[in-house]
């Protein structure tokens, strides 16, 4: 029995399904929240490049690196959101975010 | 000539009311004297024309027309006219002058000599009036005159009430006057008096139907104008209003709370004669009502302590006997009193107005005493005004001060009258005329006779201290001062009257010289033989008020002159009876009881329950409520968590996936 494309889905999905757990699931610390959207985008990826590689088209794997692109750059902006928060505020546990409260 | 009688002091309080900040206080008090005095001239030169048979009818525009409803401005001047003309015009212009002095130190002269000479213009529109209609108008000016006046001080929260109080009460008497107005021009088809008065004989014997009971339309609309009349005069049950209006300034009790706007219930009845003479009943309740208001006030004002309350139910119980003159048929007598009654109370008035200046606005009798002594022309003044008012005259002979000549006419009249209720009006008449002297006399005594303080033993503890509160002048300085001239030359005018008044014009009103006096203007039914029959009168009823007087005299001097213990001695006998007399028949209270009290509780009911709780609570307040609720919880939604929001979004999104994948087949 051979690697399928079935295979690298479930892993996509279960990558997907870990990263949105760590987001909903964690009440802790926002880095996590970061974490796990990399991880999502690399569920997302995962998905594409399988894809691609099952209907050889390569137009697939060039978007793949562009996403990891933007993911690095999304990665930057967010850490350095983050400290500037905790420059402002002391605090980056999830607990303490939430100033959006009506 | 006419127009500028009545338009004159309109002028006045235009100039006054409008450029009074420009013109200050002093031109303002020329203007409307002046304009008022040219009035005062033209009046009597119009007196004497109209005597001698010139009546006219002025025509000045039309007012509204409304299908065959017409009325129109015009001035109907007649001797009746004409003697209201003259009093108005004479007593109003002598209040201009001494309000000069009077009111020397008050700041807001202009408002208070516009509101005097529109008072005098509403009056004059009033008395000449042509129709219904603008009688109602010139009726409802003085009332709103009156109402402004007696507010004049509006600082102090009593002449607001008493205000308020005059107004709401003689809106009821004015309810039942404008259905009377109704009910004449259903029942003659007109509000012009011409034609009223020419429809009137016709009208003897029809009933209309109202509140389940066939009425004698003529009775009903004249009771319901008579009610009007009560309002306005202040007679029994509508009374409340006169005493309380003294807290207007004095000049303004003498004006319009003595001499003119109070009698315009007694001149309305005459004025609509021909439509009373019709009914029998109706005039038999202008005679009770009349002569209990007599009685009433003349009781009540044997126990005040205020000068001018004392002054006021004298007022009150004055009018009372012209209603009684009126009611027994005597139309001329009501008129010939009113007429004298405002030369004497007007000086009575003003005479108690230079005392209170005198007094520093003290009121109270019994902190004053031995005056006569301080304020030497006052005291005369008051004199004349009190003997003219208690009737002292020679019996059997036309010779007496005004008010002997126009009361003892009455009382005989009432005497001989064969209406229904005339021998009570004859008693309570004579008995007031007993009260009346007892009650001006204690007021000349206690003011004027003694000593200082002879009377301040009785004064309640407090009272003088609370007098004092606003008052600039203080009570540092007791010297009483006399008045300046500008005060005492119209005392001395309205003295001339109250002496004379009765004498010289005794043939025209009552006697040998009526037919050719008052010709159409007043009107007497074929039975209607008052005049001669009070004549013919047996020598005791003529010489009983007399009698009375005295009496009430002696009575007074032996309790304030001869031995001063006595009045004491008499309430502590009879504390239930003073009580009564001294809260004046606890009509106040009763009042307030009655209708006050229960109109507030409704009020509230309606404000707090039909309105707050009604109105409110399912109208706008409810509505705001509720969406305030509802935003409470939606505000709940925005916990502000990250990961709330996270998983709402993933929530969407895999509705919305769901919904694309099977959405289609479902």
């Amino acid at each position: 029995m051979g690697i399928d494309l079935s295979h690298y889905l479930v892993l996509g999905a279960i990558v997907f399904t870990i990263g949105v757990a760590g987001i909903i699931l964690n009440h802790k610390n926002i880095i996590i929240i970061l974490m796990s959207v990399e991880l999502i985008l690399l569920a997302v990826n995962i998905n594409l490049v399988a894809f691609s590689t099952y209907s050889g088209d390569l137009t697939g794997q060039a978007f793949a690196l562009f996403i990891l692109t933007v993911a690095a750059a999304e990665s930057a902006i967010g850490l350095a959101v983050l400290v500037a928060y905790y420059r402002n505020r002391g605090s980056i546990a999830v607990e303490d975010i939430n100033s959006l409260k009506g | 000539m006419y127009e500028l009688i009545v338009f004159l002091p309109l002028l006045g309080f235009l100039t006054a009311g409008i450029f009074g900040p420009w013109i200050g206080a002093r031109g303002a008090e020329y203007v409307t004297t002046g304009l008022l005095g040219v009035s005062f001239v033209l009046s009597w030169i119009a007196f004497i024309m109209v005597a001698g048979g010139a009546d006219a009818h002025v025509p000045i525009g039309n007012w509204f027309t409304s299908g065959k409803l017409v009325a129109s401005w015009a001035l109907r001047i007649d001797t009746l006219t004409a003697v209201m003309l003259v009093v108005v015009t004479t007593v109003s212009f002598l209040v201009h002058v001494y309000s000069i002095g009077y009111m020397s130190d008050d700041p807001s002269r202009p408002r208070f000599f516009a509101y005097l000479s529109l008072f005098t213009f509403s009056m004059l529109m009033l008395v000449t009036a042509d129709n219904l209609v603008q009688l109602f108008f010139g009726w409802e000016g003085v009332g709103l005159m009156s109402y402004l006046l007696i507010g004049f001080w509006y600082e102090r929260p009593s002449a607001n009430a008493a205000a308020i109080k005059a107004f709401v009460v003689n809106r009821v008497g004015d309810f039942g006057f404008s259905l009377g107005i109704f009910l004449t021009y259903q029942l003659t088809g007109s509000i012009a008096f011409d034609q009223v008065f020419a429809a009137a004989p016709g009208l003897a014997g029809k009933t209309m139907h109202f509140l389940g009971m066939d009425w004698d339309a003529v009775t009903l609309a004249c009771l319901l104008l008579f009610m009007g009349a009560m309002g306005k005069s202040a007679q029994f049950l509508l009374h409340t209003w006169l005493p309380d209006a003294m807290e207007g300034p004095t000049p303004v009790s003498a004006l319009i709370h003595a001499a003119t706007m109070v009698t315009a219930g007694v001149f309305m009845v005459a004025r609509l004669s021909p439509l009373f003479e019709m009914s029998p009943t109706a005039l038999s309740v202008v005679t009770i009502v009349g002569a209990t208001t007599a009685f009433f006030a003349a009781t009540v004002g044997l126990v005040q302590n205020d000068i001018k309350k004392v002054i006021a139910y004298s007022t009150c119980s004055q009018l009372g006997y012209m209603f009684v003159g009126l009611g027994v048929g005597g139309y001329s007598l009501g008129i010939f009193h009113l007429f004298t009654h405002a030369f004497f109370k007007a000086l009575l008035f003003l005479g108690a107005g230079s005392v209170i200046i005198a007094m520093h606005h003290e009121q109270d009798m019994r902190a004053m005493g031995g005056l006569r002594k301080e304020l030497p022309v006052t005291f005369w003044m008051m004199m004349i005004g009190s003997l003219s008012l208690t009737g002292v005259g020679i019996p059997f002979t036309p010779i007496g001060f005004a008010g002997f000549i126009s009361k003892d006419a009455i009382i005989e009249a009432s005497y001989a009258s064969h209406r229904y209720g005339a021998v009570y009006a004859f008693c309570c008449v004579v008995i007031a005329a007993g009260f009346t002297a007892f009650y001006s006399w204690r007021l000349m005594f206690m003011t004027f006779f003694g000593e200082r303080g002879d009377w301040s033993a009785s004064l309640p503890a407090n009272a003088h201290d609370d007098h004092g509160h606003d008052d600039e002048h203080g009570h540092g300085d007791h010297a009483a001062h006399e008045s300046p001239l500008v005060m005492l030359a119209p005392l001395a005018v309205l003295a001339l009257g109250a002496t004379f008044a009765g004498m010289a014009f005794r043939y025209l009103f009552i006697g040998g010289g009526y037919e050719t006096f008052w010709r159409q203007s007043l009107f007497l039914g074929q039975e209607n033989h008052i005049l001669e029959e009070m004549e013919h009168v047996p020598a005791l009823v003529s010489a009983l008020p007399t009698l009375f007087m005295l009496g009430g005299l002696v009575i007074a001097y032996y309790m304030y002159i001869v031995d001063r213990a006595a009045p004491k001695r008499l309430a502590d006998e009879f504390p239930a009876l003073y009580r009564f007399l001294l809260n004046k028949w606890y009509f106040d209270e009763l009042y307030d009881f009655i209708f006050v009290r229960p109109a507030f509780a409704i009020g509230r009911l309606f404000w707090k329950g039909g309105d707050g709780a009604i109105i409110d609570g399912f109208g706008p307040d409810g509505v705001s409520a509720r969406v305030l609720d509802v935003t409470r919880n939606a505000v709940r939604l925005q916990t502000g968590y990250v990961y709330h929001y996270a998983f709402a979004m993933l929530l969407g999104a895999a509705a919305l996936t769901t919904w694309y994948l099977f959405g289609g087949t479902m």
